[in-house]
């Protein structure tokens, strides 16, 4: 005999062969990924400095926040007020003025990112009338942050009235309520940790999938592999194991460190939490090998897969740019990007503990997605060379 | 054993660029089959029909009673392949290149170690390096230990030979004729001249079509001119008053000398000696020559031009 | 040193680490001579080039090119060589005229000399037809020949040629040899490396590298005669055949 004949065989004997060549294949991935060192390094090194970064990056802002006081009060009531704000672990009262209308320059100077300014009429007003208002100044050139202090800032003074209250036992008092859902103290990790793994995952699943994919062809691998008796879909399916299993790790870790580094905590079921990263796992392994398909080299690869994958992941996956502040058109587009999605099932899953009916719409997305991707990558699958 | 039937094939959205044009040719069991020509002649397209890799526009192709085209599956089994460009992992160690290879071609190393111990044990030194580490004439090497692995019925070569060193030439030469002595019929591409006499027979093409296809022996013998060798003190003005000389059909350099090319029982040496140094050219020495495969390359791709 | 020679070496060494890549080698190229490169893959051939056309700096040793010291003087020796190599040669993407209007460009060319160059370049190859066609779509040899006509185009003293005609068919290869008889013809050295044998024969002196040193140098006959053999290529497979090492 002078080759391997499996035709008169019987089909176990054919799947047993099949997954044996299977087995080599993934075993050669392996060792691809693990020899380089660079590439495992920024797979692993990315997420991991960009959960530290955005996570302490984010909750530094608000913390150590300087605020001037202008207390033009001088009475119990005030006195008790900026005590309270100072004795918030977010904020620091470094320093006070006299008159209002120097707020301008100690913002300008930068020696307070806020300036809050207590009437003199405050504690008659608060008494008798119920409306006491207080002048918050911001600094406004970062306006995401001006609005973070805002808002915390305010839900320490609503506490501090309600104290107040509950105290003189006034008989009519109108409670304010606008506590802050889900993300009481506004951690931005949480709603960077969904937003990591989406980007994360994009990068592993769908850049390097298609890039190790076409360095076959570009190589001058895949003309050999065409030609011996392989099945061609293994190639694509040991591929896909190892980034799926890589990727099910980095997620791993990644939850693991939000849980213990940045204490955002997973409310909602673990399994249904990583079903839809495995949904968006396997859809983006499948644009991967759609956008292997497509081209032929290394080069184009991770073009298509950096500018056209990476870029709208950011821009429209809602965890960088709420889209809710976006122009109609640009929410309709953000529609298409299936991060945005994965995103919305992440954070709910994740965040506000939702179970598997809330989620529902955004994992029918997904699957949708990744079976068109993957008939289409079936479709475009070359048995031959072009 | 391979047989190629008015094989046609174009590139291009219209089909405008045509790379092989009315091909055919025969190649028996056991032959040592040399494709012989210069890069961008469609010696690598004509080598991707022949495994399954493109389909033909027009003609066919059979190898071993099976279709090129509709038996694709069934060849696969049976085709040993080295691309031109050598298909190894440079990441992966010697022997994991070639573990790799035989699981895909569901056997083992040990299965057909007889067939490759010969190239192998000069690459078992070096089991554990890189086969990107390696030198030109080791990858080359391994490249072919790879594609015999399953014991191929037909071995398709093409151009392994380019940019490796004369001496990895010649072994590599050697080792082709015992795997021919094994029974395996091999079709090799290659861009040197030299070669095609180490070859059964050759087919010597050029912008996609076949120029000849014969043994080599009765290639030159076909060569239908006089042919001598002449050295003198100035090669240069030597090619340059010959090729001006009515008498004379082609004169272009070999080697040391020129060859000089003449309709049979024209002139003979005395009358180039003459002419030459009536144009003052001294030093001259003048002999017949047998024409080699590169002769007939030379006259063929010009007698086709005119 | 500048007057009769157009390349001097003495000692010249390049080392990697531990790696002798190019290991003390002394020679002379004569003015308008054509000198040929030869040496098995690894030998040393490549790093050798790299020193002489000012592309890497030696570890130790002398080397003046076209008069110039390659340690101090690589930029007035980029000016007065031309380059060429099978791999890397012209723009694929670009147009013929606009090759030559690049590379006269690059070596300080007035517009007007590129263009009466460009005429006379293209009519020499006869490929004025060919001037508005992209380089990808020519043939393998008119690009080698275009390359090497641009290479020579600001008139260097010496040319380098990096194999120039692998994979090239036998006719245009000959056509090759001739363009560069007539580049020597004018005063222009020659330095040419090639992994076909017969073109070993076409160089008034060979030098043949093994193992980061020049094994071999002289007259194609005189080399023919040392080893009795009547081919080079009998002589280069003897020498390399000793090599202990091999690239990389």
């Amino acid at each position: 005999m002078y080759f391997t004949d499996w035709q008169g065989k019987p089909k176990e004997a054919i799947i047993k062969l099949a997954m044996e060549q299977l087995l080599a294949f993934v075993r050669k991935e392996v060792y691809h990924i693990l020899r380089d060192r660079k590439t495992l390094l920024v797979l692993f090194g990315l997420p991991i400095a960009q959960i530290l970064l955005f996570g302490f990056a984010l909750s530094n802002e608000v913390k150590n926040t300087k605020i001037f006081m202008c207390d033009l009060a001088k009475d119990n009531f005030s006195f008790q007020l900026t005590e309270k704000v100072h004795a918030s672990k977010y904020f620091n009262v470094v320093g006070s003025i006299d008159i209002p209308n120097e707020a301008d320059e100690v913002l300008r100077k930068g020696s307070a990112h806020l300036v809050m300014v207590i009437p003199a009429d405050f504690s008659t007003k608060l008494s008798h009338s119920n409306s006491a208002s207080i002048q918050l100044i911001t600094d406004g050139t970062n306006p995401n942050l001006a609005s973070t202090i805002q808002l915390y800032l305010r839900n320490i003074i609503n506490d501090f009235r309600n104290q107040v209250f509950e105290k003189i036992e006034l008989p009519y008092t109108i409670e304010v309520k606008s506590r802050m859902l889900y993300n009481p103290q506004l951690k931005g990790a949480y709603t960077f940790v969904p937003g990591v793994m989406a980007m994360v995952l994009m990068i592993i699943c769908t850049l390097m999938t298609s890039v190790s994919i076409v360095k076959e062809k570009e190589l001058g691998n895949m003309e050999m592999l065409l030609v011996s008796p392989m099945n061609p879909l293994i190639v694509i399916f040991s591929k896909a194991i190892p980034y799926l299993a890589l990727s099910l790790f980095i997620v791993t870790v990644i939850l693991g460190l939000s849980v213990t580094l940045l204490e955002v905590p997973i409310r909602g079921n673990i399994f249904l939490l990583y079903g839809v990263c495995l949904i968006f796992i396997i859809a983006s392994l499948a644009l991967g090998l759609v956008i292997s398909s497509i081209t032929n080299s290394q080069q184009v690869a991770m073009m298509i897969s950096l500018m056209g994958m990476m870029l709208p992941t950011i821009m429209f996956g809602g965890f960088m740019f709420p889209i809710e502040n976006m122009p109609i058109p640009l929410q309709v587009i953000s529609n298409i990007v299936p991060a945005k999605w994965f995103y919305y099932a992440i954070s709910g899953i994740m965040i506000k503990g939702m179970g598997i009916k809330s989620v529902l719409k955004e994992i029918s997305i997904l699957l949708v997605y990744g079976t068109v991707f993957i008939i289409i990558s079936y479709r475009n699958f070359k048995i031959r060379l072009e | 054993m391979i047989e190629v039937n008015h094989i046609s094939k174009s590139f291009g959205k219209a089909g405008e660029v045509s790379a092989l044009s009315n091909i055919s040719l025969n190649i028996d069991e056991g032959q040592l089959y040399g494709l012989i020509g210069p890069d961008g002649a469609g010696k690598t397209t004509l080598f991707r029909i022949l495994t399954t890799l493109l389909l033909p526009d027009e003609g066919f192709a059979v190898i071993d009673g099976m279709n090129v085209v509709d038996d694709y599956k069934k060849l696969r089994k049976i085709l040993g392949y080295m691309p031109g460009r050598f298909s190894l992992y440079q990441d992966l160690s010697v022997r994991e290149n070639l573990e790799f290879y035989a699981s895909i071609f569901n056997t083992t190393i040990e299965v057909n170690y007889a067939l490759i111990k010969d190239i192998y044990v000069q690459l078992e030194p070096f089991n554990n390096r890189r086969a990107g580490a390696l030198s030109g004439g080791m990858k080359q090497k391994l490249a072919l230990c790879c594609a015999l692995i399953h014991k191929p019925k037909v071995l398709f070569l093409d151009e392994p030979t380019t940019g490796v060193d004369v001496v990895s030439r010649k072994e590599f030469w050697e080792m082709l004729k015992r795997l021919k002595n094994e029974g395996i019929t091999i079709f090799v591409s290659t861009p040197y001249m030299d070669e095609a006499s180490l070859c059964d027979k050759i087919a010597l093409i050029q912008n996609g079509s076949i120029l000849s296809e014969n043994k080599p022996s009765a290639l030159t013998a076909s060569f239908n001119y006089s042919l001598f060798g002449v050295k003198c003190n100035q090669m240069n003005d030597c090619r340059k008053t010959l090729t001006h000389w009515k008498e004379i059909l082609d004169a272009y350099s070999f080697g040391e000398y020129l060859h000089v090319k003449t309709t049979k029982g024209t002139i003979g040496e005395n009358d180039i000696q003459e002419f030459l140094l009536a144009k003052g050219l001294t030093d001259i020495f003048i002999k017949d020559v047998i024409p080699t495969v590169e002769d007939c390359f030379i006259d063929l791709m010009k007698t086709k031009k005119t | 040193m500048e007057h009769k020679y157009s390349i001097v070496t003495e000692n010249l060494t390049k080392k990697f680490g531990d790696f002798k890549a190019v290991d003390g080698i002394s020679f002379e190229v004569n003015k308008g001579e054509i000198f040929g490169f030869l040496g098995a893959n690894g030998a040393g051939k490549t790093t050798a080039m790299r020193m002489l056309t000012g592309l890497s700096i030696p570890t130790s040793g002398k080397a003046y090119v076209a008069g110039f010291d390659i340690y101090s003087e690589s930029e007035k020796i980029k000016l007065n060589i031309g380059y060429m190599s099978q791999k890397f040669s012209l723009y694929q993407d670009l147009k013929v005229w606009e090759n030559i209007e690049f590379y006269g460009g690059l070596y300080g060319m007035s517009s007007s000399q590129i263009k009466s160059t460009t005429k006379e370049l293209l009519s020499k190859l006869e490929i004025e037809k060919e001037s508005n066609s992209l380089v990808k779509e020519l043939p393998l040899g008119w690009k080698q020949k275009l390359a090497f006509s641009i290479s020579i185009m600001h008139h260097p003293k010496i040319v380098f040629l990096d194999e120039p005609t692998g994979g090239v068919d036998p006719v245009t290869r000959r056509q090759f040899w001739n363009m560069i008889y007539d580049a020597a013809a004018e005063g222009i050295t020659i330095f040419i490396t090639t992994h076909y044998m017969d073109e070993a024969e076409y160089c008034e002196r060979v030098a043949i590298m093994v193992d980061g040193k020049i094994e071999a140098l002289d007259k194609p006959f005189a080399l023919k005669s040392r080893f009795k053999t009547d081919s080079m290529d009998d002589v280069f497979y003897r020498l390399a055949r000793q090599a202990q090492r091999s690239d990389n």
